[in-house]
């Protein structure tokens, strides 16, 4: 083994470190591009909703995570992603809840109906619920 | 930095780019107001996750401390915005 690949594998560390910084950083965009296809394709505002909110958190996560491993690996620190993510995955859900409350205060309509109560005394739901039950 | 990360990289600030273009698309033809609050939403972390690519493939880790400013920023930006859609006003 000659010396050039002796210190190019001692400055770039091992290889399958590479290859694992590359798949979370590949992986967290097409997390993060699938949640937006979602949010500009979805027909309905609460479908869209689905989308980014979950899928563009967990892209966040895997480029915090590759870029972590990779300025860790270099030996450069990487604790300021862990905050990044962190304060993103703690906010990311509280936003959201604000906008769908914000709509449907807004559109009354839209709300489902309340959950109707059985009666006591109605003989099929109770059947139903003690089925549900036991099963 | 090994080749592979830079392919990488330069393919997760590809994939990004497109994202954010297509928030962009909804952010221009939502037809609520509340699309278009969920387009910046994810405009912005989709630009977050872009700065910390661009952190990794520059080797800079001052790029984080942007990602955390826009965090901030657009979290608080989103609740204000939100606000103003339930109340109509946003410091009352």
């Amino acid at each position: 083994m000659n010396s050039a690949a002796l210190t190019s594998a001692a400055s770039d560390g091992a290889v399958w470190v590479d290859w694992i910084i590359a798949v979370l950083l590949v992986g967290g965009a097409a997390f993060a591009l699938i949640g937006s296809y979602g949010l500009a394709k979805l027909s309905d505002f609460y479908k869209r909703l689905h989308g980014p909110t979950k899928a563009t958190t967990l892209g966040v996560g895997g480029v915090m995570l590759a870029s972590c491993i990779f300025f860790m690996s270099a030996g450069r620190g990487g604790t300021e992603q862990i905050l990044v993510a962190l304060f993103l995955f703690i906010t990311a859900p509280v936003s959201a809840h604000l906008l769908v409350k914000a709509v449907l205060t807004l559109n009354a309509a839209d709300r489902p109906p309340p959950p109707s109560t059985p009666l006591r005394s109605d003989p099929e739901a109770s059947t139903l619920g003690r089925d549900g039950s036991d099963q | 930095m090994s080749a592979v990360i830079h392919t990488a990289a330069d393919l997760a600030l590809a994939m990004l780019a497109l994202a954010m273009l297509l928030c962009l698309v909804r952010l221009l033809r939502g037809p609520s107001m509340a699309d278009r609050i969920l387009a910046l939403d994810t405009l912005y972390i989709n630009s977050l996750a872009g700065l910390m690519v661009a952190g990794v493939r520059l080797e800079d880790p001052t790029f984080f401390d942007a990602a955390i400013v826009i965090g901030m920023l657009g979290f608080v930006g989103t609740v204000a915005f939100a606000k103003y859609l339930l109340r109509g006003d946003i410091i009352e």
